[in-house]
């Protein structure tokens, strides 16, 4: 029997739903956010009777992919379309928990955490026929550390990647590194395992080891995936994107369809077996389209904010920003840009209650919407009356609506506000100058591991963060591998975002996306799947 | 006539060298950075900076311009920053169901707008011409993203007769790709059959108040024939005008269909290569568009010259 309302609670997500993703034009227009999520991870695996096999899948994706390379992109719907053809080392599980996928097992680290042995998983078949073996892994991580966004942050941590024998990479870190296997392991920007052979700056063969092959790619019409009829299994039960993998369907047609109610009306229709990412007014013709159509609510997909220039202006004083901190009504930037309560939750742990890195750390800067206090302590940080630069873009309507009350919730404190409404594009290019700006909204998924998201936590990001406390806790925290102890220091990370303002994590948000209900076995995922899924007869 | 035509040719060029120059200037004078979308949130500046010497984008602009220059000479639209192919290739994809659609679209418009728009003008003042241009006038104001949406509500969700969007998957018939396109040009062509109406009526008025149409009636010809033989025939040119520059718009200008409709045509290619800053896109299926409405109303005015001699006669 399948659910009514397939539901999916995660700590994590990607770029996916990241700006980035230009799409994303419409990505927010699909977005929706919610209250909830005490369990994390993957939903459990529904009881479903055995999907059947063949069949096509048509799947309302909410734009064009940037390209196919799964490396040099870490927009969401690259990952999500090329995990189908490649596989990394490792996933998550439906508990978010890293797991192996093509490593025999985890991994062996030596006492000093500076040595990671990898197994890799003997007689996997690359999609040209050819068994997977260590050269491939090595050319395909060293390709990934130089040219990933992502590989290139691991790439600065490590000392060498060599193979050990036929079936064995070894990797030496400079330094302790704990986020390692969740870098190996996220799909966005994803250290994707390649046949050697196609390995080049621009990919043109798509080999991979994964259920479904490439096929072909038509921009804004489809891109073709279909089954690999040697696809190497693992043998454990299915569990979030990690354990046994079998390609159902002969054929998986990602279809780019920009607009909403497109989506919508297509899942609608029955034209799409899946619809992702469908706005939140939608839900209730969704929920009348039962029983052929399901809603899919994933919660906790992701969470907005609110990036501030600490290098130069207005707000390059921490005193100020704290001010403005204290201004700002999260709860009502929430409402304004999502409406739905089931789809927003107003709470200050960067992480969901549950989950490894939930924290409380701070949360009494959080919210607070006190013009009087606000006005006071900008008046002791000195500020003189210059307008605040909000930039925001329509192209995610809800960081608009969220800029429109943060401008009225600063006004009422004192500031002036100057609220700069341009298209995603140019705030994209604006952001990188330091003299432009004050302030940026934006948004992210969220990620099951801190340093995946948002980049101001790295280094060089758009509002140019360097602070002596953030080397300090963020150093601290990188170099733990004890995952109790790095759960604590987290802590220690959340307190400094929240005591010098970076940026300020509004809330967190919920997506709605629809399934036929003739697609089974799909389990609803940040990143989403559809090996294991089948059409009824 | 030759003499005619040339000159329109040669007008032509300078008004597609004008649009190059436009194309050009104002897709790079507007702000954005097609590399830092491309590349996405976590790319360094480093990285940002890199892939714009790769795309060639460091370079002045005026280099930049003259490269393209060079390039279109070649008859070379440029290389997609997006897509990972040529522009002209990414063009020709999406030439057939723009294509398709507004030849469907305007044949709809046709078979709507000028039986219609003459009946209004044989009946002029009669409850039936009030009711062709009360709807006429409803046609011209009615938003096409409404009516798309309304058309999908009622016809492929609530009846499941057409499919909601798309041009059909990968393996589908000319058949199935026109089931899929019947829709959109519904209702292109129900928005358009207003002009066609009013335009026709109008057309009609004049030509039925000329001398010779009154002399036919004189001689006793009957009805028919002189509407048809006389009046329609003269009422054309305006009305293929119409028809022409119809079809030229709707080469680019099906924007909002092709998007409520999630067709895979020009204008949508031209939406989103605009929001990803593609420019070589852009400015190549800008250009081309504009040739094509260039040439249509070339064309348009070659008919002329067979429809109405007196063109001809000026023209010599």
């Amino acid at each position: 029997m399948q659910t009514s309302l397939d539901t999916v609670a995660t700590s994590g997500t990607s770029t996916r739903r990241s700006p980035a993703v230009t799409r994303r034009s419409l990505l927010l227009e699909a977005v929706v956010t919610a209250a909830l999520g005490l369990t994390i991870g993957l939903a459990p695996a529904f009881s479903h009777a055995a999907p059947a096999r063949g069949g096509a899948a048509n799947l309302a994706m909410v734009g064009e992919p940037q390209g196919l390379d799964p490396m040099t992109s870490t927009a969401d719907l690259v990952g999500t379309i090329m995990q189908h053809v490649y596989e990394p080392l490792y996933t998550f599980d439906a508990n978010w928990k890293v797991a192996p996928m093509l490593a025999e097992g985890m991994p062996t680290v030596s006492k000093d955490g500076l040595s990671y042995t990898i197994a890799i998983r003997k007689g996997v078949k690359l999609h040209n026929g050819r068994d997977l073996n260590a050269d491939d892994v090595v050319a395909s991580l060293q390709r990934w550390m130089e040219l990933s966004p992502r590989g290139k942050a691991v790439g600065k941590e490590v000392a060498s990647l060599s193979a050990k024998g036929p079936n064995t990479v070894e990797m030496k870190l400079k330094q302790p590194y704990a986020p390692l296997l969740a870098q190996l392991a996220l799909p966005s920007g994803m250290a994707a395992i390649m046949a050697k052979e196609s390995i080049a700056p621009q990919i043109t063969q798509f080999i991979g080891t994964g259920p479904y092959k490439f096929k072909e790619r038509r921009p804004d019409q489809f891109t073709v995936l279909i089954r690999f009829d040697q696809y190497s299994a693992r043998s454990e039960a299915p569990s979030g994107y990690a354990g046994k993998r079998e390609a159902l369907l002969d054929e998986l047609r990602f279809v780019p369809v920009p607009s909403a109610n497109t989506r919508v009306e297509g899942a609608l229709s029955g034209q799409f077996q899946y619809a992702d990412l469908l706005p939140v007014e939608a839900t209730s013709r969704i929920e009348k389209g039962a029983p052929a159509v399901v809603p899919i609510v994933t919660k906790n997909f992701g969470f907005p904010y609110i990036v501030f220039n600490t290098k130069e202006g207005v707000l390059a004083s921490q005193p100020m920003r704290r001010a403005v901190q204290t201004a700002v009504g999260s709860g009502e930037l929430l409402a304004a840009g999502f409406g739905d309560n089931r789809f927003f939750v107003v709470e200050p742990n960067f992480f969901p209650k549950g989950t490894p890195y939930f924290s409380d750390a701070g949360s009494k800067l959080y919210n607070n919407r006190d013009p009087k206090a606000a006005k006071e302590e900008a008046a002791k940080a000195g500020y003189d009356g210059k307008p605040i630069r909000i930039m925001a873009s329509r192209q995610y309507e809800f960081h608009y609506n969220m800029a429109l009350v943060m401008s009225e919730q600063l006004k009422k404190a004192g500031f002036k506000t100057d609220l700069q409404v341009v298209d995603w594009a140019t705030l994209v290019q604006r952001r990188n100058d330091s003299k432009l700006w004050d302030v940026y909204f934006t948004h992210s998924g969220l990620f099951p591991e801190p340093m995946l998201s948002p980049p101001q936590l790295g280094d060089g990001a758009p509002g140019w963060w360097e602070t002596d406390s953030k080397k300090k806790t963020l150093a601290a925290f990188n170099t733990e591998v004890d995952p109790a102890k790095r759960s604590q220091l987290w802590g220690q990370v959340q307190q400094t975002v929240y005591d010098e303002v970076p940026f300020i994590e509004v809330g967190k948000f919920n997506s709605l996306s629809a399934r036929s209900a003739k697609l089974e076995g799909y389990t609803p995922a940040i990143w989403p799947f559809f090996w294991n899924t089948g059409l009824a007869k | 006539m030759v003499h005619f035509l040339l000159r329109r040719l040669a007008g032509a060029v300078v008004v597609l060298a004008i649009v190059a120059v436009l194309v050009f200037l104002l897709t790079r004078l507007a702000s954005g950075d097609p590399v830092a979308l491309l590349l996405g949130d976590q790319a360094t500046a480093a990285d940002i900076a890199k892939a714009r010497v790769q795309y060639g984008l460091d370079k002045p602009l005026t280099t930049q311009f003259f490269l393209w220059l060079g390039e279109l000479a070649q008859g070379n639209l440029g290389q997609s920053l997006f897509l990972q192919r040529p522009v002209a290739q990414a063009l020709l994809e999406r030439a057939e169901p723009t294509l398709f659609l507004a030849m469907f679209a305007v044949f709809i418009a046709a078979l709507i707008g000028i039986p219609a728009g003459m009946a209004a003008a044989v009946w002029r003042g009669s409850a039936g011409d009030q009711a062709v241009s009360g709807v006429a006038m409803l046609g011209a104001s009615v938003p096409s993203f409404w009516l798309g949406l309304i058309l999908i509500q009622f016809f492929a969700v609530k009846l499941g007769w057409f499919p909601a969007s798309g041009y059909g998957d990968p393996t589908a018939s000319l058949a199935e790709r026109l089931h899929h396109l019947l829709l959109p040009a519904l209702v292109l062509g129900l928005l358009n059959s207003a002009l066609i109406i009013r335009f026709t009526r109008a057309s009609m008025l004049d030509i039925l108040g000329e001398d010779y149409v009154r002399t036919a009636r004189a001689k006793g010809l009957p009805e028919g024939v002189i509407m048809v033989k006389h009046v329609l025939r003269n009422a054309l040119v305006p009305i293929v005008t119409v028809l022409g520059l119809t079809l030229a718009l709707m080469i680019g200008g099906t924007v909002v269909t092709e998007t409520v409709f999630n067709l895979p045509g020009v204008g949508n290619l031209v939406v989103r290569a605009v929001l990803r800053r593609d420019y070589p896109v852009i400015q190549g299926t800008l250009l081309v568009i504009a040739a094509i409405y260039v040439f249509i109303n070339l064309g348009v005015d070659f008919i002329y010259t067979l429809v109405d001699p007196r063109i001809r006669l000026e023209a010599k």
